[in-house]
């Protein structure tokens, strides 16, 4: 993959507290957040961090309470001056700006939107939107007519002369939503925007974010301490613990393969079916057979019981889907040497393949209820793979909780 | 033991600080006299005014502001109460009253509310004003009105010098606290979008530190018409004469009169501000 870099966060800390200087030194002997604590009353807000964010990606930064996500987001517009380290952002190291140019990359480079709204009770909704554009000196009429543009976005232009506190919960959060889209900002920075919602309003939000998001590609930092919303919005997602970066990947790369026990906790409450698709699981590993005049029965029935197989995935030679046979089904018109040998003619009857997106969820009555593996193709009807019924429980029970493996169990 | 030895004064702070004034008296008198000059043209133009306005026009910009602020009953309240004070004879003191405590409070909010600002916005800057807060609320006005007196002369000037120096502290606090009591989220969200601080403090702390200060200049008026009497007995005009008057001559009717009428300017002077601070 050749993705350009939008943001890049090298070796970057952030240290609360009295002693910065201790707490890095203990840091680097090993000790942990605690243990830091307690010695230096420091708190280690996120220890040495490095990745990058692609442009037009969703990131997600995903991590329990107190883990450092709202101090790593706050750092990338230095809300939170680091400690050490460095951020660029376009190649730009943020961290050696002054002042003057800080406050210009704000203005026109990013934009915010805050858990608790954070919306300027004193002024109209109208005005709020326009916020960003009155701190850059647009004058009245072009930042309304901006503004106003913001709010169509996100459905509220009708609510323009209300007050924020006219409206309920999730509207705010439009407005907040609507003030940061006002600027035109390329990356858009999100502390739990939507963690403060009721979970029916969340997933709209949700949607409305990635509706917004496929019409315009921005780069959004989305900070989240709720998987499932991770999963459903992020392109990739970057672990935090205790104010390390643990992992990053995207959500599958990081579901079937987690880096430690402290994912995995994270997964334990999320059902893969929901997430892995098809095209995730499926293997390429069955016989297939490419229909070349369409007269070869017998090589194919060969090749099957060479293999071991009772099914065969037959495609024509630009790997299109054709159908399934069985060596049954084969063995049939073998058998009948009076009729055309026509490997079409061998085709089992009943078989829907499904798409490389469909979920887990989608394909389970099929894989349930046929013997075959059922065959995964792409958009263009190519055969991708196919699943079993023994590997779509194997992926089921790789996401199980695994208590028996917890070592204090194992002791007497 | 020596230490607990009390029946000699070891520190004559008393002596220390007579030779101070003494000694300021003697240099800077001039210097303290141009000091006054501001107050001194700002009083005379408030005094020049209530006194060419009709009582009529007095009253009646009164019961507008009372109108639009605070209601009807304020309304009723304010007009009844001014031509009382007219009726018992008081109508030209109450004007120069009013004029001393508008022009307090005026220079009140002009150096208040500034270093309101400041404190609010510097943990460092509030804990050196805090003490000399304090002091400015706490000790007696009689205390420092034989410097101002020394200093400033005697009259209605060194009377709204000695109620700034006791009404100002009002209207710092409550500056400071309004603008602490902005959401921290609020700064943080105007930052992030590229506000600079003086962005900031115009566009957010300010305004929504606004309530609270309004409820700082209603405290500073009242504040500063409490010290109406005190500010008569160094020779300041208004309510505050007959009040002192009758208690030097015990006419005990007269000093009534004085004290209702300024009762009475206060509550009318409260409800309006509080009105307008609520708005
Ligand atoms: N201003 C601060 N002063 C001291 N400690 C802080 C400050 N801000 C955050 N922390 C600490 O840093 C850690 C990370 O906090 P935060 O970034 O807010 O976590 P999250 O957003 O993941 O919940 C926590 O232990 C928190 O207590
Ligand atoms: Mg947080």
């Amino acid at each position: 993959m050749t993705e350009e870099v939008k943001v890049s966060v090298k070796n970057l800390f952030k240290i609360f507290g009295p002693h910065p200087k201790k707490a890095m030194g203990l840091l680097e002997q090993g000790l942990d957040k605690d243990a830091i604590f307690e010695k230096t009353e420091t708190t280690i807000g996120v220890q040495k961090a490095s990745f990058e964010i692609f442009k037009g990606e969703i990131f997600v930064i995903m991590g329990l309470s107190g883990s450092g996500k709202s101090t790593m987001v706050r750092m990338l517009n230095r809300l939170i001056e680091p400690t050490s380290g460095q951020v660029f952002i376009d190649g730009e190291d943020i961290i050696s700006m002054d002042n003057d140019q800080l406050v210009k990359m704000r203005r026109k480079k990013m934009s915010m939107v805050f858990q608790s709204f954070a919306l300027m009770p004193h002024m109209t909704v109208l005005q709020n939107a326009a916020f960003g554009l009155e701190m850059d000196g647009f004058d009245k009429k072009t930042r309304e007519e901006r503004a106003l543009q913001a709010l169509e976005q996100v459905g509220l232009e009708a609510w323009a002369a209300s007050m924020p506190d006219e409206l309920s919960g999730g509207m705010q959060q439009r407005v907040g939503l609507a003030r940061g889209l006002a600027v035109d900002p390329d990356i858009l920075l999100m502390d739990e925007a939507f963690s403060a919602l009721d979970p029916l309003i969340r997933t709209e939000m949700q949607d409305e974010l990635l509706k917004l998001q496929a019409k315009a590609k921005r780069t959004i930092v989305f900070i989240s301490h709720d998987l499932d919303e991770a999963m459903r919005i992020g392109d990739r997602i970057a672990i935090m613990e205790g104010g390390s970066v643990i992992q990053v990947g995207t959500p599958d790369e990081i579901l079937q393969n987690p880096a430690d026990d402290y994912v995995r906790a994270f997964f334990r409450g999320v059902d893969p079916t929901n997430i892995l698709t098809a095209g995730d699981i499926s293997v390429d590993t069955q016989v297939t057979i490419v229909i070349t005049d369409g007269k070869n029965s017998r090589a194919a029935l060969q090749r099957l019981i060479k293999n071991d197989r009772n099914f065969g995935y037959v495609v024509d030679t630009t790997r299109k889907f054709q159908g399934v046979v069985s060596t049954d089904s084969l063995r049939e018109i073998i058998d009948h040497p009076d009729q055309p040998q026509l490997i079409a003619n061998a085709y089992l009857d009943g078989i829907v393949p499904a798409h490389v997106n469909d979920s887990m969820q989608d394909i389970l009555p099929e894989v349930a209820s046929h013997p075959w593996p059922l065959p995964i193709l792409n958009d263009a009807d190519e055969y991708i793979g196919a699943v079993s019924k023994n590997l779509f429980l194997r992926t089921l029970q790789r996401n199980e909780p695994e208590e028996s493996e917890e070592p204090e169990e194992m002791t007497t | 033991m020596r230490i607990f030895n009390f029946d000699e004064q070891l520190i004559p702070l008393d002596e220390w600080v007579q030779t101070a004034v003494d000694w300021l008296v003697v240099n800077y008198r001039e210097f303290f006299q141009v000091l006054k000059i501001p107050v001194e043209i700002s009083l005379e133009g408030l005094e020049w005014l209530f006194g060419v306005l009709p009582p009529f026009v007095v009253i009646l910009l009164f019961a507008i502001a009372a109108w639009r602020y605070a209601g009807k009953r304020v309304t009723v309240f304010t007009v009844l109460s001014f031509l009382l004070v007219g009726y018992l004879g008081l109508w030209e003191d109450t004007m120069t009253t009013l004029a001393m405590v508008i022009c307090s409070v005026v220079f009140c909010a002009v150096v208040g509310i500034p270093l309101g600002i400041m404190a609010g916005r510097s943990d460092r800057f509030e804990m050196f004003l805090r003490p000399f807060l304090d002091a400015m609320q706490t000790t007696p006005a009689f205390v420092y009105l034989i410097p101002v007196v020394m200093l400033f002369s005697i009259g209605t000037v060194s009377g709204i010098l000695a109620t700034i120096v006791f009404a100002l502290p009002p209207i710092i606090r409550l500056t400071n606290l309004g603008l602490r009591q902005v959401h921290p989220e609020l700064v943080e969200a105007a930052v992030a979008f590229g506000a600079t601080p003086w962005q900031v403090l115009r566009k957010v702390q300010f305004p929504l530190a606004m309530p609270s200060v309004m409820a700082g200049l209603n405290q500073t008026i009242m504040m500063a018409l409490s010290m109406v009497v005190i500010a008569a007995l160094i020779g300041a005009g208004g309510l505050g004469n007959p009040v002192v008057q009758g208690l030097n001559t015990l006419e005990i009717g007269l000093a009534t009169i004085g004290g209702l009428s300024i009762v009475l300017l206060a509550m009318v002077l409260d409800r309006i501000t509080q009105g307008i601070a609520q708005k």
